[in-house]
Order: structure tokens, then sequence, then C-alpha cells
């Protein structure tokens, strides 16, 4: 009874927050449309470029559906992106959605790796900081973490690049897998994880090096907010009669810390990681571009210096459909830490 | 506003924290420069269409104390003139994106219904886009100018103030003194300025603080991306993409460049956390 009950609740959260995210969606593809009409010029003239002649662009805005009225060029966009045609790139002169198809797994993989780092070293990095608080680990954690924050991801990423590929020779500068390797047959599109399916151990350590700096310098902005919140709840948790009462009872600080003290203080923390994993997908165009790894974010910024309507409107409306899943993913999860945020929203 | 002595004992509270004073003098120092910059920089010409072959990449010494870049021109002076950008880019954004978000929030939280749910709505439209990406497709949809990349940022940053603002005038809106003010008479327009938006400012001046740095550091990366000011107009985000393209030999153009943005950054985040800290004490 009680478990259906929850189910139930579930349930009607997800559904709440699929139709706010659907919402947003739909917003989004309005505002890029409105966009990319109000943009200067003609885009059959940038297609075709200068030498065209008056009657080809005509040709090709009427090939496009330029003339039509908005409304109806709008609704031709929107059956278009559901099924996942945002017509052809201009610049590549393929179907953009392939272009992006060959980008995404690159993208994923320096997402996830990026999402891990800061995940994992924030959590850790401010937990340490909140147990020995005001003692060295917490001041050295704290100055890190101010001096993380405030670098722009671009800068790290230069300067991780020319400590430990240029200089100390460690790491390579960039790309996704050395030139001598072939990538690994193709299953999930992430080098890495195809390595390991393949059983290719070489090719495995050979892209985790390429991957070691791109990810790093986009977590670390991300990974030092999480530090530094952590550790203020943390902190605020210590000082609460019941981590005392543990105390008293004689468990050791490594149980206090992490059984006590710890959980309580993750669940803003996990709010927080929402928002920050939404922030990598943004600073991604600069960390791919930095590092020349060929994902979408890369594609993204080459589409918009490049005028590639097609491809900005694409990567902008996909952009955006991530966030939407990453948010629900995120709030479905504090939801089942947190039963007080369920219960509020299924009623 | 007048000093009350309410002020002066959280300006003394906020000259207590090291760390807030050390922001606070930064960003005093980098504010003064860039106002100053014609006097203060080694090389005032170096900021425009400048060319000395002769002493091209050199690395930092003495003459010149953070090097120059490719054609010679003095990267200190550059980055002073540099901050003059940073900061017209900051307070123009925030002139136009902190009015604009605060009046919607206002109206929004405070009237309540439609306009709520409209207002609202369309901020979750904004907020659904990383800011970069947003304020990339706008800029490149037009034509990379410094005031496409104002308006662009502030495009995506005035639904933050209106969130920020909704949320208080729901929390303060049935407080007992907005709810007598409305009882006597008081317009609705003088209930949102007179009452609650004095309550708001501490939470907005603490915002904004932390935003010049966020703004700073976004017009930056539109131009790392070269979405930008156009050369040869002096802008941190532009030195440090150009000079990553002399890594690893002239190492010094992307670092310093970086660096200051970096400071600018600090700066303002410093101050923004002393002053959070100084208000939520005084409650």
């Amino acid at each position: 009874m009680i478990r259906r009950v929850r189910l139930a609740n579930v349930a009607a959260f997800l559904a709440a927050r699929v139709g706010a995210g659907l919402l947003v969606v739909f917003g989004v593809s309005v505002l890029i449309f409105v966009l990319a009409r109000a943009m200067p010029g003609d885009p059959a003239r940038l297609a075709l470029g200068p030498a065209a002649t008056a009657a080809q662009v005509e040709r090709l805005r009427a090939d496009m559906g330029l003339d039509e009225p908005l409304l109806y060029q709008y609704v031709t966009f929107v059956a278009g992106a559901l099924r996942l045609d945002f017509g052809t790139s201009l610049f590549t002169n393929r179907p953009v959605i392939a272009d992006l198809a060959y980008g995404f797994p690159a993208s994923l993989e320096l997402a996830l790796a990026a999402g891990m780092v800061m995940t994992i070293f924030g959590i850790l990095l401010g937990a340490v900081s909140a147990r020995f608080q005001n003692r060295w680990p917490d001041n050295v954690s704290r100055i890190l973490s101010l001096i993380a924050v405030a670098m722009p991801n671009f800068v790290w990423a230069l300067i991780l690049m020319l400590l430990f590929a240029y200089w100390a020779e460690l790491l390579p500068v960039s790309g996704r897998l050395s030139e001598r390797l072939q990538a690994p047959p193709f299953v999930t599109g992430l080098v890495t994880v195809d390595a390991v399916l393949a059983g290719q151990w070489a090719t495995l350590g050979d892209a985790l090096r390429h991957l070691a700096l791109p990810a790093v310098s986009l977590s670390l902005p991300g990974l030092a907010q999480v530090a530094r919140l952590t550790r203020t709840n943390m902190v605020d948790v210590y000082a609460r009669p019941y981590t005392e009462f543990a105390r008293a009872y004689g468990f050791s600080e490594r149980e206090i810390s992490v059984k006590w003290a710890l959980r309580p203080a993750l669940i803003p923390t996990f709010t927080l990681l929402g928002m920050q994993i939404v922030a990598l997908l943004g600073n991604a165009f600069l960390v791919e571009t930095v590092f020349a790894w060929p994902g979408m974010a890369r594609y993204g910024v080459e589409a918009i210096l490049r005028k590639d309507l097609n491809a900005i409107v694409a990567v902008v409306m996909i952009v955006s459909v991530a966030f939407v899943v990453i948010n629900i993913a995120i709030d479905l999860c504090v939801s089942f830490i947190d039963p007080r945020i369920r219960l509020q929203s299924a009623r | 506003m007048t000093a009350s002595p309410e002020f002066w004992r959280a300006m003394r509270r906020y000259a207590q924290d090291p760390m807030a004073v050390l922001g606070a003098a930064i960003v005093a120092v980098l504010v003064l420069a860039a106002i100053l910059a014609e006097q203060v920089a080694p090389y005032p010409a170096h900021a425009g269409a400048f060319v000395d072959f002769v002493n091209a990449n050199r690395p930092p010494d003495a003459t010149y104390l953070l090097g120059t870049d490719g054609i010679g021109r003095d990267v200190l002076s550059r980055i002073i003139f540099g901050y003059r950008t940073s900061l017209v880019l900051g307070l123009t954004v925030l002139g136009i994106a902190v009015p604009l978000g605060t009046a919607a929030g206002l109206v929004g939280g405070y009237a309540g219904g439609r306009a709520e749910a409209v207002v609202m709505r369309i901020t979750d439209v904004f907020l659904a886009l990383p800011s970069l990406v947003l304020a990339m497709a706008i800029v490149g949809l037009f034509r990379p100018s410094q005031i496409l990349a104002m308006a662009a940022v502030a495009a995506v940053w005035w639904p933050w103030y209106a969130r920020l603002v909704h949320g208080m005038v729901r929390s303060i809106r049935l407080e007992g003194y907005v709810v007598s003010a409305r009882l006597i008479g008081a317009s609705p327009v003088r209930i949102m300025v007179g009452e609650i938006l004095p309550n708001c400012a501490p939470t907005i001046l603490t915002k904004f603080s932390l935003d010049m740095g966020l703004v700073i550091l976004l017009g930056a990366s539109l131009s790392f991306l070269g979405l930008g000011a156009p050369a040869p107009i002096p802008d941190l985000g532009t030195m440090v993409a150009d000079g990553a393209n002399y890594l690893p030999d002239q190492w010094w153009l992307s670092v310093t460049a970086g660096g200051a943005i970096f400071l600018a950054v600090l700066g303002f985040n410093l101050v923004g956390d002393g002053l959070r800290d100084v208000f939520d004490t005084t409650g």
C-alpha cells in the first residue's frame, strides 16, 4: 500500500516535470526561430555566396520555404525538428544532424568525465575541509576553491595545457586519440568505453590521457563551487546536537563525518550539481575549442563563426533538450534522497 | 539613502573580514586603473593600432613588465585598457539587466496570477540555455561588435534578477507593513517601489557584485571565441585567444591576460561574499 502511494507520487512528480520541460523546449524553439529569422542578411544569399544570380537566390529561397508565411515556416521547422531533421548545413553540405551525430559522443564523453571529476573531487574536498575545519587542509582547500572559481575555464585549459602538455610533456596537447592509433570498433561512440569493450588497453590508456586535461579544466570551476557548498553545509551539520550525540556514543570521527555530517549536507549539493552540469554544457564550447576536441560544442562555435544558420539552430535546440533532461534527472535524484521534496511537488 | 547607524555597523563588520577588504582593494585598484588608463598605462599608445616589430615578442622584463605581443605592443598597457572594456561591459550589462529583471520580478511577484505565470515562463526559457550558448547564438546570428555583445549578455542576464526578486517579493508581500500600506490605499507601484524594493536592495546589491565578475567572465568568453570587440580594441578575452596561437613559446601573452580576468573576477567575488556575510547577519 505504502509502496503504491510512493510510486504514484513519483509518477505525478515526473509528469509535472516533463510537462514543464516540454513547455521550456517549446519556448526555446520559438526564441531561436525568431532570432534566426530576425538575422540581417538573406540566408539563401549567404548559402550561395556573392557569385550567385538573383534568380538562383530566388529559387533557393522558394526551396527553403522562406517565402511562406512565418507561422507556416515555424510549423515546418518544428515538424522537421521532431524528426531530428534540421536541414542541411550551409557549410559542410551534409544534413546538420549527421554532423551533430558525429560530434555528440565526443562531447558526451567529455561532459561525463568532467561531471564525474567534479562530483567526486568536489564532494571529497568539501568533506575533508569541513572535517578539518579551520586547520590546514581546510585553509588549503578554501584558497584553492577561491582560485578555481574565479579562473575562467579557457584560462584553466591553457594553463594546464602549458604545464602538463608543453612543459612537462606528460600529456598530449590536443585531440581525442593519437594519430598512430585506430579508433576502437564503434559501439557507444565513447572511445574509452569502446576501447574497454574491445579489450584494447593501449587505446584506452591513450584515450584517457587525451581526456585528462579537457575534463579537468572543464570541471574545475564547478568542482570548487561544489566543494564550497558541501563544506558550508557540513560545518552546519557538525554544529547540530545529533552529531554531538553520535560522538557521545563513541562512533569514530570517520563514521560521523560520512554517516551523519555528509548525508544531509549533500541535498543542496545535488541541486548545485544540476546547475553546474548545465554550466558544463556551456563551458564545453570553450574547452573543446582550446583542445581541438572533435565534439558538438566545437562544431557549434564553428557554425556560429561561419553563420551556418541551420547548424546554429540545431545546436541550440539540442543543448536546451539536454538541459531539460538533466534537470529532470537531478530533480528525480534529489526527490529520492529527500522525501520532503517528493511529497511537496506531488501534492 | 542616509547613512544609518546600522549602515556603519555593517561597514565595520565588512572591514573586519580580511578577504572582503582584499576584494575591495582589488576592485578599487582595477577601477582606478581603468578610469585613469591614459595616465597609468606605461605605453598608452599601445592600446590602439600600434606596431613595433623591433620589440615584438619580448618576454617580461624591466621595460615591458608583462612582455610584448607579436607586433611589439606592451601587454601591461593593453591589459589596463582591456579592464576599461571589461568594466564598461559589466556596468552596461548590469545597468540594463538589473532594472529590467527587478521590474519584471516585482510585477510578477506582486501581481500574481497571469502576469506572474507569463514572467516566470519567459524566464524559464531564457534560463534553459547556458548563458554562453544563448549569448553566442545572439551575437553569432548578427554581427560581432561590442554593443551587440553587451546587448546579448544583458538579454541572457535579466531573468536571474527576475527570479531572485520574484522569490523575495513572494515571501514578503503578505508582511504586515505591505498589507497595511495596501489598506491605507497606497497604489501598487508605490507599494512595490516604496515598501518592497528597499527590502530587496541588500540581496540585489550582493548579487550585483558577484555578477560583475561573472559578466566580465562571460564577456571575456565571448571575445575569446571571436565574438567580442573587433581589433584593435584591447579586450582581455581576445588577448587570451590571440596569445593561445603562440603557445608555448610566447606563453606570457595568454597567461597574463588570463590572470587579469582572474583578478577581476576574484575581486568582485570576494566583495560579493563579504557583502553577503554582512547582510545575512544584519537580517
